[in-house]
């Protein structure tokens, strides 16, 4: 009874956003405002009518409907209601489904916006949702429907919606329960921000697309744009920390990035939607780049249904990719088909897209910004192909291959160190132009305290050549930028007569996008920091201990006290937890306690190190193995991670710069002058 | 993690480990005393240090010395063993490679097709310099029609912001 409801809303809802779409087209055509009123109307009832659909969903995983597939694949009794209620996301049917109601609910927020000054774009942008929200719900309507129950036909039993001849509905006695690595709270919400990150660069796509289909490529869809691309880049940076604390916390192997391919798929969006926050400002400040900016747009959406293909379509089996399903060709087809029309939509408009202005120097912001951009899509070439190669090989000559970090590693360090070079060195340049000398006279003072900073290194902490570099990019990065807040200060201070915080308070304030971005480079220093330390500092040790015994590792020793195995019968789980005492240098700190939990609804184990984590390192010790008389010994494996730290405390100074440049600002008051000058422009154009 | 066994190299590889053990335990009898042998049965970290560069041969992408299933746990007593037999790093990884494919090494072997995923990304790269080193020359050649004096743009498109970033800018031009 619910499944069909549940299932009948979902193909409502699909039903009315091919509605929504056509409309939008057919009023566009006709320049009817009715009709556009009307699509916009239908594209705000999708996401009452998804949210009904997710809604029955929820109700089946609370209530332990397990003659649902998807609720007995992701569900178990013993799981907490809060865990039941997130399983929504834990596999793929229902994920999917989750998928289309974030777009609905970005799809009906950007639809309630004032449209008064761009009103030309809003038939389009409906469109571009709209077709986007049809593909997400044509998935859960075809291929993967959550709402599947269990028949019994003649003694075997069948997944199917509707019911076969001569079945009866089968109930399993319980669930198979969430994969434990999934009930993690990191793992809770790291999924709803990945997507939240995705689905909020469909945005900006249906701006750019609208603004190519109407002619009206003025900076208007740019600016819009550009706010909506902050905030989706604020949520996928947010995954993708999370989901990098995630894997430190429960995977297991004393590492927060493994070169997974499913992680890369939600790095390459990431890559390229930072190369567009980059040369959007070109393009405002000297309206260049028009082209290339659409470009961007277009493989950041391109690469977000990229990322979800490889994820949900089981095309790779990871770590990640809980899931194998027929919807892999779907997905091609539309990536090819959406990336084609875009591509053609561009070369169409290209001789209107022009710049505005000329290049002046190759020195100037503008041309160090364009470098960034080449290194953005240079490690995006990397990543890309590192994915796929296993593909095209196994397709080619049959053989399986793994591209792991190695690979990656050796390719990305070059580019990520020029990352951080130009880091230092773009925000002292000018727009339209700089010279070697004003850069120089910019950046000498800071070039010489992270001389100091890496010399003294040398002599008290490493002698490794790559870590010198590294160390010294960082340093010139985190001195330059922070000499850029002093000097921006303290010409405040003298113009405005202000006392220094006030100044840079102020100063901050006006310049959000500046200050916040200036922020997001300052954490990116530290989290290189946390990143040199852990990729080449990382110790380990692997040993079995009697009791009494120790391991001894980078200054820390390690003895084993005892180990107790219990099981949880409420929660399902079988705990094993080992004590250690930890000494540095003779010096007892505490007690640590790796456990080992096993699941016995989905039969599987999570590993939980013991922790102790200090800004110099993390004493990072798991459980591997122990014999079944405590007494005779565990096995321990011990990683000390270096610095690892400031890569948690430079991403949570990330977010706050993000959050810092993306707050929303004052309506600017010029903006209906500029909007007078682009139609202006637009016309002439036309 | 479920994880499916290909039957035959499981048969091989027990076949194989009672041989091992069997050579093992010979050698034992051979040598003086039994301290002398465990004194060189290789440690957990030298067995890790080749498990690392290796992957799991039935779950992807899982690093061989961390992966927790017991496969791999028999996996890593077969590299201990071949270790105690004399065997070097690179026989050791050949033998994976031999049984299981390319797959468990982290990175493809520099063979063939595999050749592909080295020379791409520097290709596209130096291509994507090459032509971003071409636009810039394009640009910023003098042309005498261009009457545009450069930068007009950004004070004509937000007057009242960049004024005040211009201001700053100015200010900080003359601290020089």
């Amino acid at each position: 009874m619910f499944a069909e409801f549940g299932y009948g809303v979902l193909v409502v809802s699909f039903i009315v956003a091919i509605y929504s779409g056509v409309t939008a087209v057919y009023g566009a055509a006709n320049k009817s405002p009715a009709l556009v009123e009307s699509a916009r109307r239908a594209m705000l009832l999708t996401f009452p009518l998804i949210s009904l659909s997710a809604a029955v969903l929820i109700y089946l995983l609370i209530n332990n409907h397990f003659e649902v597939a998807f609720v007995y694949e992701v569900t178990s009794r013993s799981m907490p209601t809060y865990l039941k209620i997130t399983a929504w996301w834990g596999g793929q049917a229902g994920s999917l489904v989750f998928w289309s109601w974030l777009l609905a609910v970005f799809t009906s927020a950007v639809t309630l916006r004032k449209w008064d000054r761009d009103i030309e774009f809003l038939p389009w942008v409906i469109t571009v949702s709209a077709v986007t929200l049809i593909f997400f719900l044509g998935m859960s309507v075809f291929f993967e429907n959550p709402f599947t129950r269990f028949w019994l036909v003649g003694g075997n039993v069948e997944p199917s919606m509707f019911a076969p001849a001569n079945a009866t509905v089968f109930t399993p006695q319980d669930g198979q329960g969430l994969n434990p690595l999934l009930r993690h709270p990191g793992m809770v919400i790291h999924p709803p921000l990945l997507y939240l990150g995705f689905v909020s660069f469909v945005i900006p796509y249906a701006f750019a697309m609208a603004a190519l289909i109407t002619g009206r490529t003025d900076d208007r869809w740019i600016r819009i744009s550009r706010r909506w691309s902050l905030w989706a880049w604020l949520f996928l940076s947010f995954g993708l920390v999370l989901g990098g604390r995630w894997a430190y916390d429960v995977l297991g192997w004393g590492g927060y990035w493994g070169w997974d391919p499913v992680e890369i798929a939600a790095f390459m969006p990431w890559l390229t939607g930072t190369a567009f926050l980059h040369s959007v400002m070109i393009q405002e400040k000297r309206g260049l780049l028009k082209h290339w900016n659409m470009i961007l747009v277009i493989l950041t959406y391109a690469l977000v249904i990229f990322g979800t293909f490889l994820t949900r379509s089981g095309v790779l089996s990871s770590v990640h990719a809980f899931a194998n399903s027929p919807i892999g060709p779907f997905f091609m087809g539309y990536v090819t088909l959406t990336l084609v029309v875009s591509v053609a939509l561009v070369i169409w408009r290209w001789p209107i897209l022009r710049s505005e202005t000329e290049m002046k120097s190759m020195l100037s912001r503008e041309a160090l910004f364009l470098l960034n951009n080449l290194l953005f899509m240079s490690i995006l070439v990397v990543c890309f192909w590192g994915v796929i190669f296993p593909l095209i090989s196994e397709l080619f000559t049959g053989q399986k291959v793994t591209v792991g970090p190695p690979f990656y590693e050796r390719a990305t360090a070059p580019l990520f160190s020029a990352l951080l070079f130009l880091m230092a060195i773009a925000p002292l340049s000018a727009w339209g132009h700089s010279t070697i000398q004003t850069l120089g006279r910019a950046i000498w003072k800071s070039a010489i305290a992270a001389l100091v900073v890496t010399v003294t290194l040398f002599f008290t902490y490493t002698q490794i050549p790559g870590a010198l570099i590294g160390f010294f990019l960082v340093a010139l990065a985190l001195f330059a930028t922070l000499h850029e807040f002093w000097r921006g200060a303290r010409a405040r201070q003298k113009a405005q007569n202000e006392n220094f915080f006030t100044a840079i308070s102020r100063l901050m304030g006006r310049n959000r996008r500046r200050y916040g971005g200036y922020i997001i480079h300052i954490s990116m220093a530290l989290m290189a920091i946390g990143i040199l330390g852990i990729e080449i500092f990382q110790k380990e040790t692997q040993g079995t201990l009697s009791q009494g015994e120790q391991l001894n590792i980078a200054g820390y020793a390690i003895e084993y006290r005892e180990l107790a195995s219990w099981d949880s019968q409420g929660e399902g789980v079988n705990y094993t937890r080992a004590v250690l005492d930890v000494y540095e240098n003779g010096i007892y700190l505490g007690q640590l306690n790796p456990r080992i939990d096993y699941y016995f609804d989905s039969q599987q184990n999570m590993t939980i190190p013991g922790l102790r984590s200090t800004l110099r390192d993390d004493l990072y010790v798991l459980l591997v193995d122990w014999q079944p008389v405590s007494n005779l010994g565990a096995t321990f494996k011990v990683y000390v991670n270096p610095l690892v730290n400031w890569l948690w405390i430079g991403s949570l100074l990330f977010l706050f710069g993000i959050i810092f440049a993306a707050w929303p600002e004052p309506d600017e008051a010029e903006e209906p002058a500029r909007v007078a000058r682009s139609v202006s422009q637009t016309s002439a154009a036309d | 993690m479920n994880i499916t066994f290909n039957k035959k190299p499981l048969i091989t590889y027990y076949a194989l480990r009672v041989t091992y053990f069997a050579l093992l335990l010979i050698a034992l009898t051979f040598t003086t005393t039994t301290a002398f042998a465990q004194d060189n049965l290789p440690t957990d970290d030298e067995v890790n240090a080749i498990a690392q560069q290796l992957y799991c041969p039935v779950c992807e992408n899982t690093p061989l010395d961390v992966c927790p299933t017991e496969a791999c746990r028999q996996w890593r007593e077969l590299i201990r063993l071949q270790l105690s037999q004399g065997m070097t790093e690179a026989e050791i990884k050949q033998y994976f490679v031999d049984n299981y494919g390319a797959r468990v090494l982290a990175e493809p072997p520099r063979t063939g097709l595999n050749w592909l995923v080295y020379i791409l990304p520097p290709a596209i790269i130096l291509l994507g310099s090459f032509f971003l080193f071409r636009s810039f020359q394009e640009w910023t050649r003098p042309k005498v029609a261009s009457a545009d004096t450069g930068g007009g743009r950004s004070e004509a498109s937000s007057p009242e912001k960049d004024d005040y970033v211009a201001r700053l800018e100015e200010e900080l031009k003359n601290r020089k």
